[in-house]
């Protein structure tokens, strides 16, 4: 190890050096400048945003909105959040003191790990999950506390196997489904199980909902509607995913008034305010975005049949995801392990997709795959995919 | 519903196959191409089209909208005359519209002698038109839905999420 490596580890926090890159990061890092290659590894819609939403930031620019809003975010916007959680998911949350405007789902997990988490407090989530939970516990003191989900019971939570891991150190769940990167979705009454374990231990839940409106051919309920949750539920939720607004940085964070003055005072020290052009247009997508949904979901939705019957059909057997944009094939019949499959088949047939260990212990044997991407680079990638398997 | 889909489909590209129909939809290619065959014989499917922006090829065209006024007449009122119109190969396009004038009349043409001669000789002498304005198209910016001009692509950065 060089001497400047060295002193750069020695000056990093123990909390910093606990946390390990992401496995996604690593693997891109052999992505990068190869040409011709397709990426089935990006977590965002390839759409721009659509064009009114973008307009709404242009007039406010053009108009000299730019100065700092409130730390919580503007009325407006907060107003527009609370009329859609109760379209939505018939929640009522006051927006003074219930809602909290976010720089995207990020920072809102962040802010709530840190809002509700003593060092040493427990936090269970799925295995696999979004590569993030795990490091924000970690930055906040806390400790991850992976559960296993299983392809046979189609990557949902069990909460039996919940109750298991519950200890007294036990401070919260942290949900995130539709999931990143199975694609999983969480049906209710698994959900309202869940719920009573919340009860019954007295927890906290953070419910990353950012990929609920990007389900297929079913309707998911917030966990926040759950009986007696809406109390003790930290809904994250934002506008990145389902408007196409990634690079917007906009989300959201409801909850109880407490945990929500909690989050605004670490939020005002650190962050201030969300954008203020990011904010205008996230309130046009509020109010005038179900259509651009409605769009997109379909177009996912074609191509997330292409994408998954493909994998099936070349012998990668492939949960069927009910959610979100990704696939998550299995390549464990062919012996090889997640990191050997996708980084042979990015370098023998440049097609880059995630190994399933970056999400957690139970990803191996998996590949993560985002469907959103044109259907022609799906097309394409399926056939480079059957060529690669046919060397094995 | 899965007529709809599919219609949908080749809406955005003529060039989908019954095949790739059946991956993106999970239906049955043989109701597929039952349904598209059927969408043929009634009229529902016009056409199978492609839009080209001819301003990338060397071909020299021009195009022109040309506001028509009417006297509508007896018993037919406007569709007369629209037909007789319609029935021009030079009218690609023939819409009854309201306002101040009464058909919006799409023509294409090599040359823009071309098009006013076929305003002047053609289209004015009809009987029952009483009056045309001609607008030629200077830039085509967007046509079907599709973008013709300039337009970046997305460039995605690498990102972890």
């Amino acid at each position: 190890m060089s001497i400047e490596a060295d002193t750069a580890v020695s000056r990093t926090s123990e909390r910093v050096r606990a946390i390990k890159p992401s496995g996604i990061r690593k693997f891109f890092d052999l992505l990068s400048g190869m040409e011709g290659a397709i990426s089935l590894g990006v977590g965002e819609p390839d759409y721009a945003t659509p064009w009114h939403i973008r307009e709404a930031a242009i007039f406010a620019l053009e108009h000299g909105r730019t100065m700092y809003t409130s730390n919580s975010g503007t009325p407006e916007l907060r107003r527009e959040i609370a009329r859609y959680l109760a379209a939505t998911h018939e929640l009522e949350y006051d927006w003074k003191s219930e809602l909290l405007v976010t720089v995207g789902v990020s920072e809102g997990l962040d802010l709530a790990a840190r809002a509700v988490l003593d060092p040493g407090d427990e936090v269970i989530i799925p295995d696999p999950c979004y590569v993030s939970y795990s490091a924000a516990i970690t930055l906040a003191g806390g400790v991850p506390v992976p559960v296993p989900t299983y392809e046979a019971q189609s990557f949902e939570l069990n909460p039996n196997d919940v109750a298991r891991y519950i200890t007294p150190k036990t401070k919260a769940i942290l949900l995130g489904y539709p999931a990143n990167p199975t694609g999983a979705v969480m049906p209710n009454d698994k959900l309202a199980e869940i719920a009573i374990l919340a009860e019954r231990h007295n927890l906290i839940v953070i419910s990353d909902e950012i990929y609920n409106r990007l389900t297929y051919g079913i309707n998911v309920a917030s966990f926040a509607s759950m009986p007696g949750m809406k109390d003790r539920t930290i809904l994250l939720n934002g506008v990145s995913k389902c408007y196409s607004m990634t690079g917007w940085r906009i989300g959201y964070a409801a909850g109880p008034a407490e945990i929500i003055a909690g989050m605004t005072k670490i939020h005002q020290y650190s962050m201030l305010c969300a954008s203020s052009m990011g904010q205008a247009a996230a309130i046009e997508a509020l109010k005038n975005g179900e259509e651009d949904i409605q769009n997109m979901v379909e177009d996912y939705n074609r191509r997330r049949m292409v994408m998954v019957s493909g994998f099936n059909s070349l012998g990668l057997s492939c949960f069927e995801p009910k959610g979100a944009f990704y696939a998550f094939p299995s390549v464990k019949s062919t012996g090889l392990s997640s990191d050997d499959f996708a980084e042979k088949l990015l370098k023998e047939e440049k097609v880059a997709a995630v190994p399933g260990t970056a999400f957690g212990q139970q990803g191996e044997g998996y590949l993560r795959c985002c469907y959103a991407t044109s259907l022609s680079q799906i097309e394409e990638a399926l056939e480079r995919i059957g060529r690669f398997l046919k060397r094995l | 519903m899965l007529k709809q889909e599919i219609l949908k489909i080749l809406e955005t590209d003529a060039r989908a196959t019954p095949d790739g129909i059946a991956r993106m939809t999970g239906g049955d290619v043989t109701e597929i191409n039952k349904i598209i065959a059927e969408a043929e014989a009634d009229g529902t499917i016009v056409r199978y089209k492609t839009v080209v922006n001819w301003d990338k090829v060397s071909n020299e065209r021009v195009e022109a909208i040309i506001e028509v006024r009417v006297s509508p007449q007896r018993d037919t009122g406007f569709d007369a005359i629209a037909e007789r119109i319609y029935r021009f190969p030079e009218a690609r396009t023939v819409y009854l519209m309201s306002g101040t004038y009464d058909l919006a009349v799409l023509v294409t043409g090599k040359t823009m002698h071309q098009v006013a001669n076929f305003v002047s000789q053609k289209l004015s002498q009809i009987d029952g038109v009483t009056g045309t304005t001609t607008h030629f198209m200077l830039k085509r910016y967007k046509e079907d839905g599709e973008i013709l001009v300039g337009g970046e692509e997305i460039q995605r950065q690498q990102v972890v999420l």
